[in-house]
């Protein structure tokens, strides 16, 4: 039998260690899997190098993290947001690397890690700053540059409902890098509002399969970042 | 999102009209941040265009009614939205694969400078203290059909943003088709800015003062 559920947010995230590589869902606030943040910081993990579209709001999820210093480096396209200070703060002091990676180049290089296909080329960035030091060549009479897969130790996703075999699926914009960062990741975690038996989600409909999920959390009620920066909320 | 003070010219609103007007029935077309995703409020009557948001939709209305906003229903502003029928939502991956793979007709983007042969500096001024962020710009100008810039003529400090050459850092190179702004709406030609049509009460020699390379009357 398979059962990838486990307990709860702390259990899910447990063997995440100093160092890792973890790749963290969300655009914005949607998507973004705060319980299992939040338990991150309570775990301790330091070191991190967090590949996330953003960097957060607030004092909260993902800002919390950066806030407590946990992570020194960030592969992001958009590090800043309204109610964004914890990250400008720390990188104009020095204490957070960023590798500054164009939205879909970010995508494209986190699906090929998910796919095997060690580097790609592509038309974005092409006579900008971000081309400098990129071996770049004339494919089909047009410039490219060669980009590098992502892939990560391990991937924090925000889903709607999973069943017990891992297969997941979204709801609305809070898709976004959910199911590309659950293929590129060697652990896999995904918090849902509610976890099913198998035969609870139509194969049909199935967004993320299985195969790219390791353990399901369910968070019924998962809060969300607007709200909680709103009401002045500071984690932990 | 500001209310224009300016005495001469179109307002915003006025300016994202003027863009949609130009979108063809049928246009899959995506919005940038601020002043482009006012288009989205003014489909000329009898035309249906499907509007597309990186973070994942096609098919994005307009803004919901406060207590129906969702907060996993967002634009790329981060703004709450909506989906109308005949919506679709998508992963990261799929939707740059639309910008990328050239099935996207039109981007509307926002502009720090443009230069007359099209190069567009939307992302980074390049001041040793700011936070770099580019989010999906350079995809964007790399990969859809048309780019359409909706920008102010000149910055706050009444410095033309309509330039020879850029000095802010480039998002693409030779990637913009057409400029709407307060004063005129400009198309970008082998032989340079070229006129396309004045604002009402604006004339060609207040629009030339205010650009920093030559503009082709029409």
């Amino acid at each position: 039998m398979i059962d990838k559920s486990v307990p709860g947010p702390a259990a899910a995230v447990a063997d995440i260690r100093d160092g890792a590589s973890v790749m963290i869902g969300g655009f914005g606030e949607a998507g973004s899997p705060i319980e299992l943040i939040h338990a991150l910081i309570d775990q301790g993990a330091r070191g991190l190098t967090v590949i996330s579209n953003n960097t957060g709001s607030g004092e909260v999820g993902l800002a919390a993290l950066l806030k407590a210093e946990r992570v020194s480096k960030v592969i992001c396209s958009f590090p800043r947001t309204a109610n964004s200070t914890v990250f400008p703060d720390l990188y104009r002091r020095g204490k957070v690397e960023l590798e500054l990676v164009p939205q879909g180049t970010l995508a494209e290089r986190i699906r090929a890690g998910g796919a095997g296909i060690p580097a790609f080329y592509t038309p974005a960035a092409v006579g900008t700053p971000l081309a400098e030091g990129k071996e770049s060549r004339v494919l089909e009479g047009k410039e490219y540059l060669l980009e590098h897969w992502l892939r990560a130790d391990f991937a924090l996703i925000k889903g709607r409902c999973a069943d017990t075999h891992g297969n997941v699926v979204y709801n609305k914009t809070a898709r976004n890098f959910g199911p590309i960062m659950a293929m590129a990741a060697k652990v896999t975690i995904v918090q849902v509002n509610s976890v099913v038996d198998p035969g609870g989600i139509d194969p049909e409909v199935v967004v993320t399969p299985g195969i790219f999920v390791d353990r399901v959390v369910e968070v019924p009620a998962p809060q969300h970042e607007s709200e909680l920066v709103a009401a002045g909320a500071v984690y932990p | 999102m500001t209310t224009d003070t300016r005495e001469i010219g179109w307002t915003r609103d006025e300016m994202a009209r003027r863009v949609a007007i130009d979108i063809p029935n049928g246009a899959y077309v995506n919005l940038g941040i601020g002043i482009p995703e006012l288009v989205a409020r003014f489909v000329p009557q009898g035309r249906t265009l499907v509007y597309h948001t990186e973070n994942g939709l096609l098919g994005m209305g307009p803004s919901p009614e406060k207590d129906k906003a969702d907060p996993e229903l967002i634009n790329a502003g981060k703004r709450h939205v909506t989906a109308l029928p005949g919506a679709a939502y998508f992963h990261h991956a799929d939707s740059f694969a639309m910008i990328r793979g050239g099935h996207i007709d039109l981007s509307v983007l926002g502009a720090m400078q443009v230069a007359c042969n099209g190069d567009l500096a939307n992302w980074s001024t390049g001041e040793p203290d700011a936070i770099p962020a580019v989010g999906g710009a350079m995809d964007l100008v790399a990969g859809v059909k048309s780019v359409y810039v909706i920008t102010q003529h000149c910055t706050k400090n009444n410095e033309p943003k309509l330039v020879e050459r850029c000095t802010y850092p480039l998002t693409g190179r030779s990637v913009v088709n057409r400029i709407y702004t307060e004063l005129a709406v400009i198309d970008v030609t082998p032989a340079g800015f070229a006129l396309v049509e004045l604002c009402p009460g604006v004339d060609l020699e207040y629009v030339r003062s205010r650009t920093g390379a030559p503009l082709l009357a029409r």
